[in-house]
């Protein structure tokens, strides 16, 4: 009965958790979408928007899954249904965190997991920190993470530190100098979802 | 079926019509000789690409000899590389994406695989066509 409970007390959380990402993305869709009008081809709003509405859909599958695999569920849609580069590298980050995290996770789980989900990215989109990407935002949440510091307020300053950086990935990189000025719609996308997870989480202490 | 002996090849483009216009040109110069498909737009028929019409385009241009892919640009690139992970077991290793200018690359790498050329073969011909 008991073990009974907490499962029902986990679906809930997981799905809690699914949802709050997807919302909040899907709210921000228009400023993502500006941000990459500056130095991008403008649809990384639109095609996040698609690929966590596609998640929306499938939320009671998702949420009836251990965490693990309701994260690699998530990635999978990501994959199949955003479209551009994003599809995969979100796609990637969410199903590498399911294949490393345990089904109930602590902050040390979490920052192990995402540590190895950075360096999936790394490799999908063959960068590395330092190019105006998520990872500028995903690498410094990690620290926060592993110092015991704030990950939503790392986030969002991580996020601001784009804006002098000049692009060395993806479609921005064609801009060279004239990228500097811009923040990253990648590193404004993860912030969100750092945000949307933290206050999730936040919820249950 | 026809040209299933010799390496497949597949473009995909962020635009729908540059993918079916360089397949259009492709099957200009080697006909029916090579297996070939192609895809191009988001899953809304925008521009962009997808995973799902990658893995449908390298089911299509299927070859035991292997499949090389012509990519535009870098979502073209990560979402070929994501497709060919998604692959069964027995065709990894057997699909390459060409670091090839698309239009130029897909014709000189069908015309290589037409000869019955080898997939390292096919995309070292399409590389040569890249700067150095």
């Amino acid at each position: 009965m008991q073990a009974e409970i907490l499962t029902a007390m986990d679906q809930a959380l997981t799905r809690e958790l699914i949802e709050s990402v997807a919302r909040r993305v899907i709210d921000h869709a228009g400023e993502l979408t500006t941000l990459d009008q500056a130095i991008g081809d403008g649809d990384h709003g639109v095609n996040m928007k698609r690929g966590f509405e596609a998640v929306l859909a499938d939320l009671d599958t998702h949420a009836a899954k251990p965490l693990p695999e309701a994260l690699k569920s998530v990635g999978m849609a990501l994959v199949m249904k955003v479209g551009g580069a994003s599809g995969p590298l979100y796609g990637t980050l969410f199903m590498t965190l399911g294949k490393t995290l345990p089904a109930e996770p602590g902050r040390d789980d979490v920052a192990a997991s995402l540590a190895a989900a950075i360096d999936a990215v790394k490799a999908r989109g063959k960068s590395d920190v330092g190019q105006k990407t998520m990872l500028d935002v995903l690498a410094p949440v990690h620290v926060a993470l592993v110092e015991g510091r704030d990950p939503v307020a790392a986030a969002n300053e991580a996020a601001d530190a784009t804006v002098p950086m000049k692009a060395l990935r993806g479609r921005a990189s064609f801009l060279g100098e004239r990228s500097i000025g811009h923040m990253d719609p990648g590193a404004r996308s993860s912030a969100l979802m750092v945000g949307a997870i933290t206050e999730v989480i936040g919820r249950q202490a | 079926m026809s040209g299933s002996g010799n390496v497949g090849i597949v473009v995909v483009s962020h635009s729908a019509d540059i993918a079916r216009g360089t397949a259009d040109m492709v099957r200009q110069m080697v006909g029916d000789e090579v297996p070939l498909a192609f895809c191009g737009g988001d899953p809304d028929g925008g521009l962009g690409t997808n995973v799902e019409s990658i893995m449908a385009a390298i089911d299509a241009a299927w070859s035991d000899r292997g499949v090389a892919i012509l990519v535009d640009l870098g979502g073209a690139e990560t979402n070929s590389e994501m497709a060919i992970e998604l692959q069964p077991e027995e065709r990894q290793g057997r699909i390459v994406v060409c670091n090839a200018p698309i239009v130029e690359g897909a014709v000189m790498a069908a015309t290589e695989a037409s000869g019955g050329a080898s997939l390292e073969d096919v995309k070292r011909t399409a590389e040569e066509l890249s700067p150095s």
